[in-house]
């Protein structure tokens, strides 16, 4: 499903008001990434200030965020500055614009989401060899993929792995709502969700 | 007293060591754990990366069953469950429609009437002064550097905790138990939390700088509340040292743990020698 991309798009996702920010800089002052980041929490702000949604979009700083809230408790215009980052991953998937360079993080978020939605709870085995296979089909690292094969057998040891999981009972529902919220990306209210699914 | 209670997948998962100390000090200080039934996951940051809707609705499932099952309050002692939790329950407060749709999304009528908190707001439930009464060993020779991370002070509007900035009531409760804590200035830096496996070289570099300015500071342990704050600093501790070709060896305590030794409970039960760096 496409959407036509502006400021509204970041806004209503994010629930909070772009222009408010005033640019006084303590988002990117506070971050604890900021170093890794190639443009800044308040500059990104900006850029949305000034309509250029894609160049905000394509940014490797919105994966490098932790998502730590820092930004938004410090910000003394109360803009909510990691829902926006928030909001900005969410779009820059949707529309295919994510920066390249940032692909193992993204990876990471996707294989995450789709083992809760076929488990309902967490498999960490399985989130771990669903993301080493598919990190090294993507990008054939070597080092990629056995870095911390030897924290395997230490947490075996440690009685920290579970070769079986336990699931939820209903699982069947866990992928039901994930259906529903997918079927707008979890856009809107009203009940787009139910609607789309009874259409399907 | 009898609370209701929501795991999260760390926990029963390989964070098993911080269950089992929840559960040892808890059941000791008389708090009957009632786990949720079937509860899903809250979606973490993934869901909230990717699809705003599923980061409310996943919560507001747990939210749902728990009012179902007559819980008025819910401990998730992982703070990314707390503020997933809590900040799913803000939103659907806040607006009607929305509510109404997310119950028909998961199924269950969710109003919002369960209170959710974290670890440390049971400690204080039951009363420091209490704990204090019935602790058997004073904690001499423990100065931890008391570590809060991101998502247990904030956001601040949302968790309602502490105070954002300068948090004291993990160090109030050790203090009182007899251990030292240190003041230093990392209590609520983030460690990279769920970034462990997909960004490992942020995780790496965060927990060098919290670790350093710990030991700095004259720490002999540190303390957390969080298990993926334990992962990246007790777990990663190893890869630090060997990135930064430091020597770090700071032992990570969960605040149950520490409590939990206080009681007289022994360090097999809280699952203390189930960590990766551990006192010789």
């Amino acid at each position: 499903m496409t959407h036509n991309l502006d400021l509204n798009s970041v806004e209503e996702l994010a629930h909070t008001r772009v222009h408010d920010c005033y640019q006084c800089g303590k988002c990117s002052a506070g971050c604890p990434v900021v170093e890794r980041m190639d443009i800044l929490p308040n500059q990104l702000l900006r850029l949305l200030q000034l309509g250029r949604l894609e160049k905000a979009m394509a940014a490797g700083a919105i994966w490098e965020c932790v998502s730590c809230m820092t930004c938004t408790t410090r910000c003394p215009k109360s803009v909510d500055c990691a829902g926006i980052l928030d909001a900005l991953r969410q779009l820059s998937i949707e529309h295919d614009v994510a920066s390249p360079a940032q692909r193992r993080t993204i990876l990471f978020q996707q294989t995450f989401l789709d083992n809760i939605r076929r488990n309902g709870r967490l498999a960490e085995l399985d989130l771990v060899r669903k993301f080493k296979t598919q990190g090294f089909l993507d990008d054939l690292s070597v080092p990629q993929l056995f870095k911390d094969a030897l924290l395997g057998p230490q947490m075996l040891r440690r009685g920290k792995l579970h070769l079986r999981s336990r699931r939820v009972k209903d699982r069947k529902l866990v992928g039901r709502i994930f259906a529903r919220c997918m079927a707008d990306n979890g856009r809107g209210n009203g009940h787009g969700g139910i609607q789309g699914e009874l259409e399907a | 007293m009898e609370i209701g209670y929501y795991p999260g997948c760390a926990l029963h998962g390989s964070s098993n060591d911080y269950e089992m100390s929840v559960r040892a000090c808890l059941s000791t200080l008389g708090v009957h754990l009632r786990e949720l039934d079937d509860w899903i996951c809250c979606g973490a940051t993934a869901a909230h990366s990717l699809n705003r809707k599923l980061a409310v609705a996943l919560p507001a499932r747990n939210l749902g069953l728990a009012e179902r099952d007559g819980m008025d309050e819910l401990l998730a002692p992982c703070p990314m469950c707390s503020a997933q939790l809590m900040k799913a329950r803000c939103v659907l407060a806040e607006d009607q429609a929305f509510r109404s749709e997310i119950s028909e999304i998961v199924e269950l009528k969710v109003r919002g009437t369960t209170r959710v908190c974290n670890l440390i707001q049971i400690f204080q439930r039951v009363g420091y002064e209490s704990i204090q009464k019935i602790a058997v060993q004073r904690l001499e020779g423990f100065r931890p550097a008391c570590y809060y991370g991101c998502l247990l002070t904030r956001p601040p509007g949302v968790v309602q905790f502490d105070d954002c900035e300068h948090p004291s009531s993990m160090e109030t409760l050790l203090k009182g138990l007899g251990a030292g804590p240190v003041e230093w200035n990392y209590k609520t830096e983030c460690c990279g939390a769920g970034m462990t496996m997909s960004n490992e070289s942020t995780v790496l570099e965060l927990g060098h700088r919290i670790l350093s300015n710990a030991a700095a500071h004259g720490a002999n342990c540190m303390v957390v509340a969080c298990p993926m704050c334990h992962v990246n600093l007790d777990m990663k501790q190893s890869a630090i040292n060997q990135r930064y070709s430091a020597a770090h060896d700071m032992v990570v305590y969960y605040l149950s743990d520490l409590v939990g030794l206080a009681l007289g409970i022994s360090p097999d039960a809280l699952g203390i020698p189930r960590h990766f760096v551990v006192r010789k």
